[in-house]
Order: C-alpha cells, then sequence, then structure tokens
C-alpha cells in the first residue's frame, strides 16, 4: 500500500524535475523578454544591454529603483526606470518609465497592476492619449515641477472615476523622476542637472550641450 | 468507437459540468472576463482531464483501493504542475491573467470526480473520450460565459468590436457580472433542457 | 506595524472578501448555504483547518522547498500536506473534543478540496507575506468566508419562502443573489486607503 503510494510520488517527482528543466529556460527567456520589451518601449535606440548594465538608485529614504541606462555608442541616450506605487486602488503599482536626456518622458509601460478592470486598469493607455494632451504625460518635461492630477492643483487629468489609480501613478512617475535625475547627476559629475529646474526647456538642453562638451 | 463518442456528447450537454453538474465554479466565474481567458482556463482543465484520466485508468488495478483518493490527487497535481511550467514558458502573458487559478485546477471537483467516477472504473480510451467530452464541455461553457461577459461588458468578442464601448456595462466584467450572467445562463440552459 | 496589520484584516474581510470578489471555495459555498446553522459549522470549520494550514505550508515552504530549490514541487506538496493535515485533524479532534468534532465532523471531508485552503497557502507565498502576516491574512480570509457563508444562507433561507420562476429555483437564483451582494461588496473597494 505505501509502497506503491511512494512509488508514485517517486515516479511524479523525478518527471516533474525533468519539465522543471526543460521550462526553466523558456521561463526565463519569457521574463527576459517581458523586460526587454518594456525597456526599447520606453527610451529611444539603443546598442548596449541596459539589462546587464541596471544598478540601484536610492530614492527618498530607505528605498531604490532599478535603473537601465540606454546607450548608442558610448553616448548615453536615455534611462529607463522601473518605479512603483503601493499607494493603488489595490496592490502594488509597477512601471517602466522612459526619459530622454532633456527631463522629458518619452513613454511608459506598466508592468504590473491589480486595479479595477475598466476603471483604474486604464492607466495602461490614458496617460499617453495624443489626442488628449491634458491627460498625456508624454513629453511632459519634469523639470519643471513634479506631476499632479488636475484635482490637486497639477496639470494631468486624472482617469474618469479613478483618482486614486491616477494619483499613484504619477506617484511612481515623479519617484522615477528623482531617479533619473540622480542618476544624470552621477552622470555629468561636473553640473549639477538640478540648475536647469525651473528653466525652459532650451535652456536645459543647452546645459545638456556643455555637458557634452565637456566630456 | 460509436459509445465513446456517445461518451463524449455526454459530457458536453447531458452532463455539462458547469450548467447541469455545478462543478468548478471557482474557475467558471473567476477567469471568464473576457472569452480568450475562458477558453485558455477550460483548455488547461481539458489537457489535466484527459492525461489524468488516462493514467489513472491505467493504474486502476495497480493502486491499492485504500490509497486511491491521495494517489489521483498526487496524478493530477503532476498534470496541473506540468501545464503551469508550460504557460508560464511559452504564454507567459495569458498565465498571468489566469494567475492563481492554473495551480487550483487540482481542487476543481470536476477533475477528481471523473476520476473517481469514471476512469477509476472504465478502460482507458472510454476514459480519455470522458476526459475529453468533459473537458469541451467545460471549455465550451467557459467560452461562452467569457464571451457574454465581455460582450456586454465592453462590446467585444475575442477582442473584436461588435458595438462601441461606451455603451457596455462595466459591471459584467466585474465580480457581480460573473455571478449574474452564470445565474441566467443556467436558467436558460434549464428552459432548454425541459422543453 | 500593527496598521498595516489591520489593513490586512480589513482588505481580507471586506474589500477582497474570498467569495464575492476573489471567487474561492464557491462550490462549498453554493452548496451548504441552504441553512444558517450549517453555514456557521462550515465557516468555523474553514477558520480551523485554514489557519493551520497555512501555517504548516508556510513553514514548508521556507523551510524545505526553497531552501532546496524545489519550487516546482509546491502544487502537489500543498495539496497533499492539506489533505493529510485534514485527515488528522479529523482524528485529534475526535479523540480531544468530541463535542466540537459532532459540530465540525461532518465538513471536514469537504474541505480538502476547497479551494480556499490551497488558494490562501499559494497567495500568501506570492504576496512575499512573512510568518505573522501570512497567520493573520489566512484568519481574516476565513473569517470573511464564514461572513459571507452566513449573510448568504440568512438570505436563502427567506427565499425558500418565496414564490420563485421554476427555471430559476436553486441556483440560477442563488448566483444571481451572490451577484447582488457581490456589488455591494464592491462598496469596500478603497477603504484601505485609511490604513496607509
Amino acid at each position: 500500500m505505501f509502497l506503491s503510494l511512494s512509488i508514485i510520488c517517486l515516479t511524479v517527482a523525478v518527471l516533474l524535475a525533468q519539465v522543471n528543466k526543460m521550462t526553466a529556460k523558456p521561463i526565463a527567456d519569457a521574463k527576459a523578454m517581458k523586460l526587454q520589451n518594456a525597456i526599447s518601449e520606453v527610451v529611444p535606440a539603443f546598442d548596449n544591454d541596459p539589462v546587464a548594465e541596471a544598478y540601484r538608485m536610492p530614492v527618498g529614504t530607505g528605498d531604490s529603483l532599478l535603473v537601465y541606462p540606454a546607450k548608442k555608442g558610448d553616448k548615453v541616450v536615455g534611462y529607463a526606470v522601473n518605479s512603483s506605487s503601493n499607494n493603488g486602488f489595490s496592490g502594488e503599482i509597477q512601471i517602466m518609465i522612459g526619459f530622454d536626456m532633456e527631463d522629458r518622458l518619452i513613454n511608459y509601460a506598466v508592468l504590473q497592476h491589480a486595479e479595477t478592470p475598466g476603471l483604474g486598469s486604464k492607466m495602461t493607455d490614458w496617460f499617453k492619449n495624443k489626442e488628449k494632451p491634458s491627460q498625456s504625460v508624454i513629453g511632459r518635461d519634469l523639470s519643471q515641477g513634479a506631476l499632479a492630477v488636475s484635482k490637486d492643483g497639477g496639470e494631468v487629468d486624472a482617469i474618469t472615476a479613478s483618482t486614486i489609480t491616477s494619483r499613484a501613478f504619477l506617484e511612481a512617475v515623479n519617484r522615477a523622476y528623482q531617479a533619473y535625475s540622480e542618476s544624470r547627476e552621477n552622470a555629468y559629475s561636473g553640473a549639477s542637472p538640478k540648475n536647469a529646474a525651473g528653466k525652459s526647456n532650451d535652456e536645459a538642453g543647452e546645459i545638456k550641450k556643455e555637458d557634452n562638451s565637456h566630456e | 468507437m460509436n459509445n465513446n463518442l456517445k461518451v463524449l456528447i455526454n459530457g458536453i450537454i447531458k452532463e455539462n459540468p458547469t450548467f447541469v453538474l455545478l462543478l468548478g465554479m471557482c474557475p467558471t466565474l473567476a477567469t471568464t472576463s473576457s472569452a480568450i481567458n475562458g477558453m485558455s482556463m477550460g483548455l488547461a482543465t481539458m489537457f489535466v482531464l484527459i492525461c489524468s484520466n488516462m493514467v489513472i485508468s491505467m493504474l486502476k488495478n495497480v493502486i491499492p483501493d485504500m490509497v486511491r483518493i491521495p494517489a489521483y490527487i498526487v496524478v493530477i497535481a503532476t498534470f496541473v504542475t506540468i501545464i503551469e511550467m508550460v504557460m508560464n514558458a511559452y504564454v507567459p502573458a495569458l498565465a498571468d491573467s489566469l494567475g492563481i487559478f492554473i495551480p487550483l485546477i487540482v481542487v476543481n471537483c470536476i477533475v477528481l470526480g471523473r476520476a473517481e467516477a469514471f476512469a477509476s472504473k472504465n478502460g482507458v480510451f472510454a476514459s480519455i473520450f470522458d476526459g475529453a467530452g468533459m473537458g469541451l464541455g467545460f471549455t465550451l461553457s467557459l467560452t461562452v460565459l467569457g464571451a457574454v461577459r465581455e460582450l456586454m461588458g465592453t462590446g467585444k468578442i475575442f477582442s473584436t468590436n461588435i458595438y462601441p464601448e461606451r455603451y457596455g456595462s462595466l459591471l459584467f466584467v466585474l465580480a457581480p457580472g460573473a455571478f449574474i450572467v452564470l445565474g441566467y445562463l443556467i436558467a436558460i440552459f434549464n428552459k432548454l433542457q425541459h422543453k | 506595524m500593527t496598521m498595516e496589520l489591520i489593513g490586512i484584516i480589513i482588505v481580507a474581510i471586506f474589500v477582497n472578501n474570498v467569495v464575492f470578489s476573489q471567487f474561492l471555495g464557491i462550490c462549498p459555498f453554493l452548496g451548504v448555504s441552504k441553512k444558517v446553522d450549517t453555514a456557521i459549522g462550515m465557516g468555523l470549520a474553514v477558520t480551523f483547518v485554514l489557519t493551520i494550514a497555512t501555517l504548516v505550508t508556510f513553514l514548508l515552504q521556507k523551510g524545505v522547498l526553497e531552501p532546496y530549490g524545489l519550487e516546482y514541487l509546491q502544487t502537489i506538496t500543498f495539496i497533499l500536506v492539506i489533505a493529510a493535515l485534514v485527515q488528522m485533524v479529523e482524528i485529534v479532534l475526535k479523540k480531544i473534543s468530541p463535542a466540537l468534532y459532532q459540530a465540525l465532523g461532518v465538513f471536514l471531508p469537504l474541505i480538502t478540496t476547497n479551494c480556499v485552503i490551497l488558494g490562501v497557502a499559494i497567495l500568501v507565498i506570492q504576496k512575499d507575506y512573512n510568518l505573522l502576516e501570512s497567520v493573520i491574512y489566512a484568519i481574516a480570509t476565513a473569517l470573511g468566508y464564514a461572513m459571507a457563508l452566513i449573510i448568504f444562507s440568512s438570505i436563502r433561507e427567506q427565499m425558500a419562502l418565496t414564490k420563485i420562476p421554476k427555471v430559476m429555483e436553486g441556483i440560477p437564483i442563488a448566483l444571481i443573489t451572490a451577484g447582488i451582494i457581490a456589488m455591494a461588496f464592491m462598496g469596500f473597494s478603497g477603504i484601505d486607503q485609511v490604513f496607509k
């Protein structure tokens, strides 16, 4: 009785170990692929391996975000930041956010969320709707100050009936920007990008050009 | 063969696991927010059903009666783990949306129920057909339920637009819609059967 | 820390109620909810087993499966442990407290295939809870389950006295009622904001 049950269990364990071995690589590949896709969606074309060069950038107190630098040749063309917020309607919201070298948000990709389907879940497209600039965050210059929903006096229209989700989304974006500007500061340890804060885009661009000439 | 066909049809209509036997309600309600999700859950369950039915009917003379239930559970859990790993590897997005309900196929009463009621008494081929019939019946009902909810909630079926999304009622995609639509579908099925 | 735990409890009982929002344990939910007495019995039995099962599977996962890289055996180990545990609870209960066994005995065999147990055991691992959080989550989930059962069975007791169209009798009307309760429970969503 116990013998036959043990034999079954043993056979099963061996079988599962085999299947596990066979699927381990495809599972890892699929995960890497998802990350890779999200990164290339949010930063300009690059030819390095951002995942291999990723590092953690501390944000606020005791927290840190993963930053993926995108490089063309030796030049950094953008940063993708894996940011998150715990203040959504339900569960953690995880977003990949890409910035160019001029403090502008290029694009984002929602990696994970558990918001209400049809309401909060709209964030996957809502904030990149190019036809409605008042709700889109694409192309916004974050050196002008943190983003906030219009209800809180900001300039971004929240998702209809999902203000909490929208706030959490923007919180994640603002955190990502912090990590981004810290990263740039480290990369150009001559000039502080914080000087650019509050100035117009052109000026910020000039500062950036100067930075390049330093190199 | 004719008999096998009868077994197959039986699972789809007369003993439809969802609408008649009312088994496996949890995945039925939880994974049918869209037609494609419902269908995938059905197919995953069908795979487990066919494989476990086959293996159990092959082993029915070897397994002592005393330990048959744990032995069945081990066999079922094995196939569930296999399908879970395969889905994670090749259709990760789908595996994400079905989430915890893939491992929970283990406790789906349809699977253990068919093992005990059919596979442990019948031959290998008949058991395979029984698994396929039950699995198909389950898949069909889940697809129908998913399609109705998706249509009423978002105006789409299998992501194809039928009518503009703004006329849909979100409620049907959310939790209450699952209960309500299933309730009405069972009532309609009752009505049709007792005509 | 305490706030976080209270948050977990509120979310598990109301916001993400096992039955009305997570769809776990529906079969027994429909099966034993015709009378309030049986609903209470089932609710207690689930609370009892779920707490112990979550504790044991959690320790097993952290103590055996993870250190030895055997995570792929999770489903199979958990279900076997749960099945064995239910048997043991039954035997022990019979010896120690015949009164309690009288009350819960008939429900115990039904619990092995109740997906609440396996579901919660897997969920606490996925959510990356620690031991205390896991146990609290398990107890709160079980209380939410018991509450759902009791609410639902009281409505069904009333419904038994009402005239209902023939095709809707039994399960169809029960499901639609559950749908309406689920709607009411949606109103709780977001209240956990207070505990952040």
